[in-house]
């Protein structure tokens, strides 16, 4: 479904992500696991578009999606979910979401099905429709990053770290929602530094350090080949 | 209370005109970061265009039309020569050709046209004066008012409940984001080089009516009054930009009445003096635009 292949990003003068290459199987949870700066975010702007690639190549559904802009990225479709968890604050919850469909406005009975399927997915965003998106609490806005992400009707979903910064009990819903995601067949790479959580609910995962691949395999592999505390101390 | 009547009116009309300078100028800050220091020129085409049309024989809303579409197509123009080829680089390189490209029209004017005032035609509605409630008062102030009512409301309206404005929105606090959600990047600065060329236009009829003339130079107050009332409301807020407009014609308009004939000749001085203490007690403008924003 998803591939990259020997994909290297520069960020400025460094090279943050170095020849990698992986792939995602249709209906898959991949993780991408690795410690600050190991260049999970940067591999993942790079599919998003929001990066150039240095070089290398990522296929989409074997269409070829190197370096194409991000509105061809979502269009082609690929959702991200940013880790700096973009809402669009001045905007309503409503209006987040409508926006989220943004390459279907045209079809509004699709639309509104599909908001009805979000809507029953997170409760709280129906309640919450006509509040400003800035003045959701920051559980509640990384289910409307999400929310929004789906509304795009994506085949593959990019999730960069929709644990960070949120208080525990709020990460184990966050965990029961990617779960259900995944029960409907949305094929998913998950970037997180949550290792335990995230190698829980994937499949399969590996492991980046300084923009290397170093481990790969289905979860409970890599949970038993590591010692996974070394590479998120550095040792 | 004829005196309130009066003063109020010489308020709305002139502030319903440095709203919409305003508001034009605001809406390609909000989503691009960057002053089109070009706005000027836009008025200055719409009145040339009124100009050139005026031996056609057309009636004069046509004419109207021609210059309001005028500004448009000069505002998309615009996005196309000094900001698009150079958007992605720097800062700088936008500020300069911005510039350049504001000199270019001027200097166009200056050669093709003549560096002296030349006469726009006007509806005799513009010259006509009307009592109300004992005030007499120009037409023209109350068409300015009904103009600026009747665009502001449009403008709020197509920025809150269309597909398009709501994505105007969103693209004014965080390009990339909506970009990754499939919103075309191209088509949204268009569209704001459009909106923000419509109201040039309009506001430059609306403008170039008190004075009867136009000449090269007619763009550089409607500029300075759109930056400065950009300021006061605060540079990345759309009601913020209307807000400033207000409170700039009410300053104006206030000083107007009270400073003596001798002091009058230095109201920009006192106007401006103004605006450095609203300035100095808000840094940021009255109203805060929304939270977050990169330059794309």
């Amino acid at each position: 479904m998803l591939e990259a292949r020997n994909l290297s990003v520069n960020y400025g003068m460094i090279r943050a992500v170095r020849e990698i290459s992986f792939t995602i199987a249709k209906g898959e949870l991949v993780s991408l696991l690795g410690a600050n700066g190991a260049g999970k975010s940067t591999t993942l702007k790079c599919i998003a578009g929001a990066l150039k690639a240095g070089g290398g190549s990522i296929m989409l559904d074997g269409r070829d999606i190197t370096s194409a802009s991000p509105e061809q990225v979502v269009r082609a479709g690929l959702a991200t979910v940013p880790e700096t968890r973009d809402v669009f604050p001045d905007l309503t919850v409503a209006e987040n979401l409508m926006l989220g469909a943004y390459i279907h406005r045209r079809d509004r009975a699709g639309n509104r099905e599909n908001l009805e399927r979000v809507h029953h997915l997170f409760p709280r965003l129906a309640e919450r429709g006509g509040q400003a998106a800035g003045t959701l609490s920051g559980g509640e806005q990384q289910m409307l990053v999400i929310a929004r992400a789906l509304m795009s009707r994506p085949a593959v979903l990019l999730l960069d770290e929709p644990s960070l910064g949120l208080a525990p009990a709020i990460v184990d819903r966050i965990f029961e929602m990617i779960e259900t995601l995944k029960r409907t067949g949305l094929t998913i790479l998950l970037v997180e530094q949550n290792v335990n959580q995230a190698l829980a609910v994937a499949d399969r995962a590996y492991v980046l350090r300084l923009g290397k691949i170093v481990t790969s395999g289905t979860a409970d592999e890599v949970r038993a080949a590591t010692d996974l505390t070394e590479h998120y101390l550095g040792g | 209370m004829t005196f309130a009547i009066q003063f109020s009116i010489d308020v709305l009309s002139l502030g319903g005109a440095y709203a919409l300078m305003a508001l034009g100028l605001v809406i390609i800050y909000g989503i691009l970061r960057l002053v089109n220091f070009a706005y000027g020129e836009l008025i200055m085409v719409a009145g040339y265009s009124m100009y050139l049309t005026s031996g056609s024989g057309m009636p004069w809303i046509a004419m109207a039309v021609v210059a309001v579409a005028m500004a448009i197509v000069f505002g998309i123009l615009t996005d196309y020569v000094a900001f698009r080829p150079v958007r992605a680089k720097s800062v700088t390189a936008v500020l300069i050709t911005s510039f350049a490209f504001s000199n270019l029209l001027q200097n166009a004017a200056l050669l093709f046209i003549s560096p002296r005032p030349r006469n726009v035609p006007l509806p005799d509605i513009f010259s006509q004066t009307v009592n109300v409630a004992g005030v007499i008062t120009p037409v023209r102030n109350l068409v300015t008012i009904a103009a600026s009512v009747v665009l502001l409301a449009a403008v709020a309206f197509l920025m809150r409940k269309t597909t398009l404005g709501i994505a105007m929105r969103a693209a004014a606090t965080n390009f990339t984001m909506a970009r990754m959600l499939g919103v075309p990047a191209n088509l949204i600065i268009s569209s704001a080089f459009a909106l923000s060329g419509f109201l040039a236009g309009v506001v430059g009829i609306l403008w170039i009516g008190r004075i009867g003339t136009v000449v090269p130079g007619i763009g550089l107050e409607p500029l300075l009054v759109a930056f400065i009332a950009t300021v006061i409301g605060g540079m990345r807020s759309l009601p913020g930009a209307v807000v400033g407009g207000f409170l700039l014609a009410f300053i104006d308009t206030t000083l107007n009445y009270t400073l003596s004939q001798d002091l009058l000749k230095f109201r920009d001085a006192f106007t401006f003096g103004l605006v450095i203490l609203i300035l100095l007690w808000r840094p940021e403008g009255l109203i805060k635009g929304p939270a977050s924003g990169q330059r794309t």
